[in-house]
């Protein structure tokens, strides 16, 4: 209940003051809501809001799993580390809407594939980076216990460093958000972040920000699923990290 | 019957510019079913010499050999219980779940591993902690947790590094008793290294004794007390005195620096 509260004063406080509103780009809420129904129909969900979710969940797992197996052989062979350093570097320099061009000359300008490679590309970084940082940070006792009792590596190195890779899940998501609505600024009429834009395009201000409503939603639904996921996933960290508070 | 036999076993540390020689010349031989004790001053190289022998770091010259096998790498039929229990037992997994997976990783069938992690557990006394997690422990059930590990494993050689120097003085003596306990009844081969004096007095049939870096062994003293030991009547005992003044002695020698003439080989 208590997370509820802040939220519920901020929608009253805009309600009060856009009340009465005439500008043309500030409607009051009340219009803004009215125009929820007409704009958020079956066909909106269908043909915009689902294939933009399911463009950004591919990008997102996509990255995931690149980055993870990128990141356990980075981070455990030292030399090929030092080898890739400069490239990985200059890759990351470069933010993947400037590449969507260069991306569509390949993967085509319309298509699902050039916006879920933009997707994955910006996702792929913090997984990346994360997941080479937790490998390296592996305990040297646990690594030598899984040498003397003949344990496979991976199954000690990918849990030690799987609360790493949350941290880098969880900053790839909000990327790869920001990322699903850019790459559809670009060769695309359909999508969440494409009918943004068209309504902004065509002044339709009140549909447009019910859209961005939306986008917002969308974010803390998709942070509140990866929490959940997170909480199962790595209760031992979190009992762990209590119990050591606690002494 | 040699299970575990060290010969001429050197260790020196070669850095750039430098190099530090940290173990000479070791020989000895752990014979099946013998429970045998290092012991040392602090710097004698012992951890150096327990990872050459337990395989996880490669020795300059001289062998070590398992059953009749070289050791080149860390061999399947030895088992390593940690200093740092808290860093050996994984977080992530259930006080089962780290009992397992070795057995798991050698192919045992889920009865059989279930089965040898319930005698383990039994064995040290923690039958209802299997589903727990280890950070829900105490630190000496941790360490019990460690060496069910190691017990499950079956190993022909149970190496013990300094397991509990970093537990209260009771539980140390409840784990000591453990240790006996285990090597009696299941008839383990146990090497146990450790800094305590009295520690490798109460628990080896034999006490090698180091010198200071770099190592070699100053004598090997045969522990002749009676094989049921307990906490109070052992240690109150004049022969207990006796060996505990003649072990301590030779660390005090140790420490001062002194070499045998020609080292010490069993």
């Amino acid at each position: 209940m208590k997370r509820i509260g802040l939220p519920v004063v901020l929608v009253a406080l805009w309600w009060a003051a856009s009340a009465g509103s005439t500008s043309f780009f500030w409607p009051p809420l009340p219009a803004i809501v009215a125009a929820v129904p007409s704009t958020w129909t079956g066909d909106f969900w269908l043909h915009d809001v689902v294939p933009s979710v399911v463009r950004l969940l591919i990008g997102f797992f996509l990255a995931l799993f690149l980055g993870v197996a990128a990141g356990v052989a980075l981070g455990t062979f030292r030399t090929v580390f030092f080898m890739a350093e400069p490239v990985l570097e200059f890759f990351r320099a470069l933010p993947p809407p400037v590449l969507i061009p260069i991306i569509a000359l390949v993967a085509g300008y319309t298509g699902w594939t050039a916006k879920v490679v933009t997707i994955t590309l910006g996702c792929l970084w913090p997984v990346l980076l994360n997941t080479i940082e937790g490998v390296r940070s592996v305990d040297e006792v646990a690594r030598e216990t899984a040498r003397s009792y003949h344990i496979a590596p991976l199954k000690v190195i990918v849990p030690s460093a799987g609360p790493r890779i949350a941290t880098g899940a969880r900053q790839a998501l909000s990327v790869g958000v920001i990322l699903m609505v850019i790459s559809e600024l670009f060769g695309a009429n359909r999508g969440l972040g494409a009918a943004v834009v068209q309504f902004q395009r065509g002044f339709a201000v009140p549909q447009m920000w019910t859209g961005i409503i939306l986008l917002g939603l969308l974010g803390v639904a998709l942070s509140g699923l990866f929490q959940l996921v997170e909480r199962h996933t790595l209760a031992w960290y979190h009992g762990w990290r209590r119990a050591e508070r606690e002494g | 019957m040699i299970t575990l036999d060290v010969a001429g076993l050197a260790k020196t540390y070669t850095g750039p510019g430098r190099s530090v020689e940290a173990v000479r010349d070791l020989t000895f031989q752990v014979r099946r079913g013998e429970l045998v004790c290092i012991v040392g001053p602090s710097g004698a190289g012992k951890t150096t010499l327990l990872r050459c022998i337990a395989g996880l770091l490669p020795a300059t010259s001289g062998t070590v050999t398992l059953e009749g096998a070289t050791v080149t790498g860390p061999p399947p039929g030895m088992a390593v219980v940690f200093q740092d229990y808290g860093r050996s037992l994984f977080p992530w997994l259930t006080v089962r779940g780290n009992i397992e997976l070795p057995l798991k990783e050698k192919g045992l069938a889920r009865a059989a591993r279930r089965a040898a992690c319930d005698a383990a557990l039994a064995a040290v006394g923690l039958a209802d902690s299997a589903e727990a997690h280890p950070w829900q422990l105490s630190g000496g059930m941790q360490q019990r947790v460690a060496i069910a590990r190691a017990v499950a494993y079956e190993p022909s050689v149970l190496l013990m590094d300094e397991p509990f120097a970093a537990v209260d003085a009771q539980t140390r003596a409840d784990l000591e008793d453990l240790v006996r306990t285990l090597w009696r009844d299941l008839g383990v081969t146990v090497l146990f290294v450790t800094h305590d004096i009295d520690e490798s007095v109460y628990l080896a049939q034999r006490v090698l004794v180091l010198s200071h870096r770099p190592t070699v062994i100053l004598e090997d003293v045969p522990i002749d007390l009676p094989a049921e030991r307990d906490q109070l009547t052992t240690r109150g005992s004049a022969r207990f005195t006796e060996l505990r003044a003649h072990v301590y002695e030779l660390v005090q020698l140790a420490k001062r620096g002194h070499r045998p003439e020609s080292p010490v080989r069993t």
